[in-house]
């Protein structure tokens, strides 16, 4: 090791682990070169009035404009608050409870552990897929209730404007909450014994140990979920486009797909970019304080 | 022994595709799935191998709105295909100015396009700066209803011969559990049908007026106000169509579980396959009975500009196939559109074709709102019909008012 230090002076932090900084090289150009390039490229452009081919000639923020006076674009953003409202909390509980009945030393957990993660092994267009077919009132679900007997029993939410967006949610969940259901296990798995015997010492019910003790201990687990979950939500495309794909009429449009539908059926690439930055915008939110309470802040606080 | 053999199929199959393709195979991209769409495909490839290339079909399903993101990108993306299907008019615009496609004059002229194809609007269409840029294959109409007898037997009504007598019926169609009209999910469906109602209502001059010159006071003015009234009744009718594709709801009609549906004359080629008669099982009623104009849309083949010279020869080969009279003939025949010249025989065609023949020697004649509007504007009206026909409680006022701003914004 001291053959390799100069003579004088300290070393040159630059050519610290040399070979790693090397290696890493090709990486940070595709991170720079493919994702920042490929983002400010984005914004840049989302100011220009560019068609079915990129051109620089600016108009301002006239793409915003005129995207926020768009009803379509409205309502896609309401169904993705709708949306991700829901299925944050009913991925998050229903995930989390779940896990915890899986952790009380069940037989076959093994078992119920794949049958809960198998849906996530499906693609989103085959969860949709599906799901189409079970909430076509024809063939699906209300067809075998009323051929039950139940002959009034109506449920066609993916036909029904209103409640359409919770006909996608129903499905999104059928798929998401396996996988928070495993990392919620992972978190439990990773609880000392001790704590759980502490508790049963002092007395302390089940239901109070998760929610006082438990669960403030699982904080870790929980943003990386809370992360997972929401950078889904916001990118939600193909289940919406094979269940109902935007319909009836406009009712569950999503951001994604007003990007898509405008940059190649419109050909309107100005517009789908200020509207691809917007939901970009949205990420940021999401991800930038994780990040901070991550990287930043948490740090220092350890 | 087997090992040698298997070496001998190896080197078979790695020669093959090497020697078929210096005899000019020609990648054909088009969005012609349905059934009668594919048998007319197929007629065009016949045409095209008897001249010693080979066609490579390659058909994308679901329609023009998912196959044509998908060609555009190959073609910008440098991987184009030797020829594709566009509808001419303004999709492949920027393509064009761009420089990627193949600028046919040369064989335009030696065929005398100029003189052969009917009505002139379809090949000023494929010119832009005074090139041709495309060769136009047929004339497609959106201005049909198509009726199903059955249907209106079961109700016990008569046919209706226009528009306001099919309202009328309705009621009886409603109340023997059938749809009165079969409207698609899917976005264009809701919006042609509607530009329909506009050329049978309005009238051809506040048609050219609205998207021709982009008149934003006609679109908001009194005339446009009876076309979505009659919007009004279409959605009423059309409720319970719960299907998505176009050949979905035409079946509908077909097999009698919908009285009848506003669509372009592709649905004929449907009719056809399913052994269905004009006059006897359906009755079709051009510009809805009112208004006997047809639109001249239609499909046209764009070229992109190729490096291999082989494969650039056997392109100027397909164009002219194309326009062939024998290939034009056997094409429109199973499509069910009109042919693009005025000097074939087409004495097979059955009695909506003849119709349609008939108006357009009248020249009784629209171009095409894919003529005259760019895509963006077409994707807003969509958007905007879509929403219409399935949100019962948007006025026709307000969809009005929507209107008029998407034509006053309209390039």
């Amino acid at each position: 090791m001291a053959g390799h230090t100069r003579g004088s002076g300290r070393p040159n932090q630059w050519l610290r682990n040399l070979n790693a900084k090397l290696a890493s090289i090709p990486m940070i150009l595709t991170a720079v070169v493919i994702f920042l390039g490929g983002t400010v490229w984005t914004v840049v452009y989302s100011f220009t009035n560019s068609r079915l081919l990129p051109r620089l000639s600016f108009v301002g923020l006239d793409q915003y404009e005129r995207l926020w006076a768009a009803p379509r674009w409205l309502i896609s953003v309401q169904n993705l608050v709708i949306y991700g409202f829901f299925s944050l909390i009913f991925s998050l509980a229903i995930g989390f409870l779940l896990a915890a009945l899986m952790d009380q030393k069940i037989r076959f957990e093994n078992t119920f552990r794949t049958i809960m993660l198998y849906p996530f092994a499906l693609s989103f267009i085959v969860t949709g897929l599906v799901w189409q077919w079970l909430l076509n009132p024809e063939y699906g679900i209300q067809s075998v209730v009323r051929s039950l007997g139940w002959t009034s029993f109506a449920f066609d939410p993916l036909y029904n404007s209103n409640i359409v967006i919770y006909g996608i949610l129903i499905a999104a969940l059928w798929q998401g909450t396996g996988l928070v259901m495993c990392l919620m296990l992972a978190g439990l798995r990773g609880i000392d014994e001790d704590i759980w015997k502490a508790t049963r010492v002092d007395g302390i019910p089940m239901w109070k140990t998760y929610l006082l003790v438990i669960i403030p201990m699982m904080r870790g687990v929980f943003i990386t979920t809370l992360v997972i979950i929401a950078s889904g939500i916001v990118k939600v495309y193909d289940l919406v486009v094979a269940q109902t794909s935007g319909g009836p009429g406009i009712a569950s449009e999503v951001p994604a797909k007003y990007v898509y539908d405008y940059m190649f059926q419109a050909q309107n690439l100005g517009q789908g970019f200020a509207a691809s930055t917007m939901m970009l915008v949205t990420v940021a939110i999401i991800i930038v304080p994780w990040a901070y309470l991550e990287f930043g802040g948490g740090r220092k606080r350890a | 022994m087997n090992l040698r053999s298997f070496a001998a199929a190896l080197a078979v199959t790695v020669v093959l595709p090497l020697g078929a393709a210096s005899a000019a195979d020609l990648e054909v991209t088009h969005w012609w799935t349905s059934g009668g769409e594919a048998a007319a495909v197929a007629e065009l490839a016949k045409a095209f191998d008897a001249t010693g290339n080979h066609w490579v079909d390659g058909a994308i399903a679901g329609s023009g709105s998912t196959a044509r993101p998908i060609m555009v990108s190959r073609i910008t993306g440098g991987d184009p295909m030797a020829a594709t299907q566009f509808n001419h008019g303004r999709q492949a615009e920027e393509l064009v100015e761009a420089g990627l496609m193949r600028d046919l004059t040369d064989v335009a002229t030696k065929e005398k396009w100029k003189e052969i194809i009917k009505p002139a609007s379809l090949l000023d269409s494929c010119t832009i700066d005074g090139k041709i840029y495309c060769a136009p294959v047929n004339i497609h109409s959106w201005q049909w209803l198509w009726l199903s007898n059955a249907a209106f037997k079961q109700a016990g009504v008569d046919v209706p011969k226009n528009w306001d007598e099919f309202v009328a019926a309705a009621p009886a169609l409603e109340k023997a559990g059938i749809v009165p009209l079969a409207v698609g999910g899917q976005p264009w469906q809701a919006a042609g049908a509607f530009d329909v109602l506009m050329v049978a209502i309005a009238g051809k001059d506040t048609f050219q007026k609205v998207f021709g010159d982009k008149d934003e006071e006609a679109a908001a003015g009194p005339e446009i106000a009876k076309v979505f009234k009659a919007a009004d009744d279409a959605r009423r009718m059309s409720k319970g169509t719960n299907v998505q594709d176009w050949n979905q709801a035409t079946n509908m009609v077909i097999t009698g579980k919908a009285g009848g549906q506003i669509m372009g004359d592709w649905a004929q080629g449907e009719f056809q396959l399913a052994g269905q008669k004009a006059g006897t099982d359906y009755t079709c009623l051009p510009g809805l009975g009112v208004n006997e104009v047809i639109s001249t849309g239609g499909d046209a083949f764009y070229f992109p500009l190729l490096k291999d010279e082989e494969k650039s020869k056997a392109q100027e080969a397909l164009a002219s196939t194309l326009l062939n009279p024998a290939t034009q003939v056997a094409f429109n025949l199973k499509k069910g559109s009109l042919p693009v010249r005025g000097d074939v025989d087409l004495a097979a065609a059955n009695d909506c074709m003849k119709k349609g023949l008939d108006i357009l020697a009248k020249g009784n004649v629209i171009q095409g709102t894919d003529q005259l509007l760019s895509a963006d504007s077409q994707k807003q009206k969509e958007d905007l019909f879509s929403e219409f026909f399935a949100n019962p409680s948007m006025t026709p006022e307000d969809a009005q008012k929507r209107f008029a701003d998407i034509i006053a914004s309209a390039d």
